[in-house]
């Protein structure tokens, strides 16, 4: 170990395969949960983890529109795998969360509001597209006049550990939304992972002073102009493997125009309304309160659960849903995400993940729907 | 749990019912933090029933009284049947004040026409206390009113003494009327031409239901309002009030934030399409 307690911020570091552990351990004595990836259910998902055990060693993923598959890789990468049905929202932004607690009292009530303090928590292995997801919904959640708590709370004890991408997937489309695969910022440490001629180690680099603190901890030496070439090539296999593109210009003057497009009869044609899109989503950020009271009728709560344009509910209004059909709410989805967006947060709500073509059962994908818009573009004025 | 989410108590201080399916719920905070708050016209509240739900519905009351704030209801679901059975002393829970005010300061100056549908009504009333009020700072002030029936229209007394001044010019139609009705018959669109005002220094502001501010907006443009001087109230669904639940989007709009009030040049791309 011949590296400083305190590695400067943008420096960059070599930890080998074998020394991967300190990471965990360095995070674990900093009273921090890990959250990283995990095979379960022919998936890799996101759970609390506890060591290099339980990562999807030498394992990978196909991906293609309405198709997931897990695989085994040749090799015992660690991150050989492209993002899966969950993301890191489901921690920030919890799918089900208590607001609050009433208690009848007297003639009336009382109102406790929820006291629980959510746990620090570590992301291992977010990408660059996910990353973008986050300082996305920092904006949603922080970045107005109300600030959320819930998502605060989370956020604010957050230590990100990124993990730049040495392979693309077959829904991937971040080149096009310029938002990976290599990320510059918004990580506390990043890794890449390179394997070559037998030896496996992780290009670390430091991206805040928390993050030194951890990397200070790690057994790692300073990286040689070698091994951030190596990384670097390992990040431009990425782009020549992107699964998808999608032409970005103007999406939202054409969403905007094209409010009566016949592709929208299309589409509604084939959507179940199954809401797997949104819920897979990393940016997608709706949600309802329910309000209940257990069975002596002494006690109700308020909790927030993730909710989505899809269904009918999410519009009503007392006699009828302002959006009734499914094409309505087909358009309402992709015209918030690729347009809508830029007005309320300045940024595309879409990272370009590939989640919401993955998982749709019905292979619905925005990039084919973004080219068939294009195609019969009412009238290219405005 | 910041204060936006958290719902503060008010006690009901006086329930008044309005006609058959209407209600105002006067409420006054029941500790001491809340006391003294403005909610102004135009605004809306959270109002919430232990143990049924919680609904978005605007102010009624006068914004200047910091004691109490009104509410004008009509019972037609679970949460708001619910709230009809409260009584005199009961509890609701109140987060807010939410959304934009109606541009009493813009129209100073000009002639106001005030136009309601049914319980649009409601959301008008503090404009028009606050207008009359004031009553200098305007030119003509005129209000469209229409109901269903003549047993429907709200605040009657209020409306009657309004009737008795020369500063306001009232006019109430119904879609059906009795015999004992003398006013006007029909939509209260129609009502657009007789009334007295000055199109181009006028400040309209509409609510009702959206066809009716369609066709509100349409009459009002046919004798040369300008639409960036008409106002309208706008209204989705709602659960958080604060942006964050992604509900009431209107186009790139949230109505919880950005309105409920709106300048209808800024809407007028969307208004016309249907399941925006
Ligand atoms: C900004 C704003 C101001 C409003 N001001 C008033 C007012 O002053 N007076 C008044 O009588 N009504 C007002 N409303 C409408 C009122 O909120 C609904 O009538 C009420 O939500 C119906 O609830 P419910 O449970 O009785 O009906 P249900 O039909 O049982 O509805 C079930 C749920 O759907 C939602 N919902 C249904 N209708 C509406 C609606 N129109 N708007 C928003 N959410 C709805 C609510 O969450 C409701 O609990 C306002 C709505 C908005 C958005
Ligand atoms: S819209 Fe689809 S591709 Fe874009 S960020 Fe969401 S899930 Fe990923
Ligand atoms: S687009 Fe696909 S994933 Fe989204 S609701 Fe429709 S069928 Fe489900």
């Amino acid at each position: 170990m011949t590296h400083p307690k305190r590695p400067p911020i943008d420096s960059r570091w070599v930890l080998e395969r074998k020394d991967f552990n300190g990471l965990f351990e360095a995070l674990a004595g900093r009273g921090y949960a890990v959250i990283g990836p995990t095979v379960r259910d022919a998936a890799i998902v996101y759970e609390e983890i506890q060591s290099d055990q339980d990562l999807p060693e030498g394992w990978t993923d196909e991906q293609e529109a309405g198709r997931y598959r897990l695989k085994p890789r040749p090799d015992r990468k660690l991150f050989g795998y492209n993002v899966g049905p969950h993301s890191w929202k489901r921690w920030l932004n919890p799918p089900s969360v208590r607001l609050w607690r009433a208690r009848r009292e007297g003639g009336g009530f009382a109102v406790a509001p929820e006291t629980e303090r959510p746990p620090r928590v570590a992301f291992l292995g977010v990408r660059p597209c996910e990353l973008r997801a986050i300082e996305i919904q920092d904006k949603v959640f922080m970045g107005g006049g109300y600030k959320d708590d819930i998502y605060k709370s989370r956020r604010d004890s957050l230590f990100i550990v990124a993990v730049q991408c040495g392979q693309a997937g077959g829904t991937c489309f971040c080149v096009s939304m310029k938002t990976g695969p290599k990320s510059n910022g918004g990580f506390d440490l990043a890794l890449t992972e390179v394997l070559e001629s037998g030896r496996h180690y992780f290009l670390l680099e430091v991206g805040t002073a928390r993050g030194a603190e951890v990397a200070g901890e790690v057994a790692c030496v300073p990286a040689g102009k070698h091994q951030r070439q190596a990384a670097e090539a390992r990040v431009m296999e990425a782009v020549s493997q992107m699964g998808r593109t999608m032409d970005t210009s103007d999406l939202r003057g054409l969403f905007y125009r094209n409010a009566e497009h016949p592709r929208w009869e299309e589409t509604a044609a084939r959507c179940l309304l199954c809401a797997n899109c949104t819920m897979a989503c990393p940016t997608c950020f709706c949600t309802t309160v329910e309000d209940t009271t257990d069975l002596t009728g002494e006690r109700a709560e308020r909790r927030r659960t993730w909710d989505s344009c899809f269904s009918a509910d999410f519009s009503y209004l007392h006699g009828g849903s302002v959006r009734f059909s499914p094409k309505s709410r087909y358009r309402q989805w992709i015209t918030h995400k690729l347009a809508a967006w830029f007005d309320q947060f300045g940024t595309s709500g879409c990272v370009g993940c590939g989640r919401c073509i993955t998982w749709c059962p019905a292979a619905i994908d925005i990039t084919e729907e973004v080219r068939a818009i294009r195609k019969g573009d009412s009238g290219k004025k405005e | 749990m910041s204060d936006a989410m958290l719902p503060a108590l008010y006690r009901v201080e006086r329930m008044i019912k309005e006609n058959e399916e209407t209600f105002t719920l006067e409420l006054e905070p029941a500790g001491a933090a809340r006391k003294g708050a403005v909610f102004y016209g135009g605004q809306f509240n959270m109002l919430y029933v232990f143990g049924v739900g919680e609904i978005p519905v605007s102010i009624s009351g006068d914004p200047r009284d910091t004691r109490r704030v009104a509410h004008t209801t009509r019972a037609v679901g679970t949460v708001t049947r619910a709230m009809r059975r409260l009584k005199r002393g009961d509890l609701v829970g109140v987060r807010g004040p939410f959304g934009n005010r109606w541009p009493l300061e813009e129209a100073e100056g000009k002639d106001v026409v005030v136009m309601a549908g049914g319980i649009g009504l409601a959301p008008l009333r503090p404009a028009l206390v606050e207008i009359l009020a004031r009553r200098k700072k305007y030119r003509k002030v005129v209000l469209l009113y229409g109901a269903r029936a003549p047993e429907d229209v709200l605040y009657r007394e209020e409306l009657e003494r309004w009737s008795g001044r020369a500063d306001i010019d009232v006019r109430v139609t119904v879609d059906r009327a009795t015999r004992k009705w003398k006013g006007h018959v029909g939509v209260v669109t129609l009502l657009v031409p007789k009334a007295s005002f000055d199109p181009l220094h006028t400040v309209a502001m509409v609510c009702g239901p959206e066809v009716m501010m369609r066709f509100a907006v349409q009459a009002l443009r046919k004798r040369g309002v300008d639409g960036g001087r008409i106002y309208l109230s706008m209204e989705r669904n709602m659960k958080c009030a604060v942006g964050f639940c992604g509900h009431c989007q209107y186009g790139p709009h949230f109505i919880c934030k950005d309105g409920p009030v709106f300048r209808f040049s800024a809407v007028e791309w969307l208004f016309g399409k249907r399941e925006i």
